[in-house]
């Protein structure tokens, strides 16, 4: 079955997280880091940061709200059902910080079919309040039977 | 860290309500990650970990190898096969592919009971 790649190149809204210090102690608990700067503001001030930072795999906190509405995009035609997560990619830049005000751009990459399977890749790109870039993020997500 | 070189193993077994915590850090509230009934109901042995879960594991081996530092990972690209599941230990491992001045680059990735569910891993480090 071809996959239809219209949506390809299409762009959304620009989603704004506010970054606290809760969430990034939750965060950090589920996945297991120990390291105290992420619980500690002195430590963290310590190791020079301005506050607690995020530990890098919170990108998908803050991406979450920029992603999601891509994946559910109309136009972009996902089935859910047949759809499994299938690679993921970080660059990360700035450290992300309690208190930053993180703002998330997604665009649809590429649509593609490769044995039988329909290959959908989405980008994400989060600055923080002073415009510099925190992370850069490349999901590819498999969909069964196109 | 030198070409070759293999990173501190880090094993770790998450618990049967693990992936109930990182859906709620995460926000991933996918029934297939917290329903047991629901999982088998689509084919999949039991509920599974987020696979995003076990990239944070592999993303926290590579940083602890590199001294600890957040900033010291630089970046880290996956590929998701198989499935986890809570219960089980995780192994993540990897090998230092290429060592230039302060850029480290690491094979990696992550298998639980004998199987990989983490594949073709790369990370890049900036140890500090």
């Amino acid at each position: 079955m071809p996959v239809d790649d219209a949506a390809k190149g299409k762009t959304f809204p620009a989603h704004e997280y506010e970054v606290g210090r809760e969430k990034i102690r939750e965060f950090a608990n589920a996945v297991g880091e120990d390291n105290p700067v992420y619980f500690d503001r002195e430590a963290a001030k310590a190791a020079g940061f301005r506050d607690v930072p995020a530990p890098p795999m919170f990108a998908v906190v803050y991406c979450a709200g920029a992603i999601g509405p891509a994946l559910l995009d109309p136009e972009v035609g996902i089935n859910f059902m047949a759809m499994v997560h299938g690679g993921q990619e970080f660059v990360w830049g700035e450290p992300v910080c309690s208190g930053d005000t993180i703002s998330t751009t997604a665009e649809v990459k590429d649509i593609s079919e490769k044995g039988g399977m329909g290959f959908y890749v989405f980008e994400s790109v989060s600055t923080n309040q002073a415009g510099e870039q925190v992370a850069r993020g490349t999901w590819t997500n498999i969909v069964r039977g196109g | 860290m030198n070409e070759g070189d293999s990173i501190p193993e880090l094993k770790v077994t998450p618990d049967k309500y693990l992936p109930h915590r990182y859906a709620g850090a995460s926000g991933d509230f996918n029934p297939i990650h917290l329903d047991p009934e629901f999982a088998k109901q689509v084919g999949l042995p039991g509920n599974i970990l987020h696979g995003l879960y076990s990239m944070a594991q592999v993303a926290r081996a590579n940083t602890a190898a590199a001294g600890g530092d957040p900033r010291s990972l630089r970046r880290l690209k996956v590929q998701f096969r198989g499935m986890g599941v809570p219960e089980q230990e995780i192994t993540v491992s990897g090998t230092v592919k290429e060592a230039t001045g302060a850029r480290v680059v690491v094979d990696t990735g992550a298998e639980q009971a004998g199987k990989r569910i983490i594949r073709n891993g790369e990370a890049e480090l900036e140890p500090r």
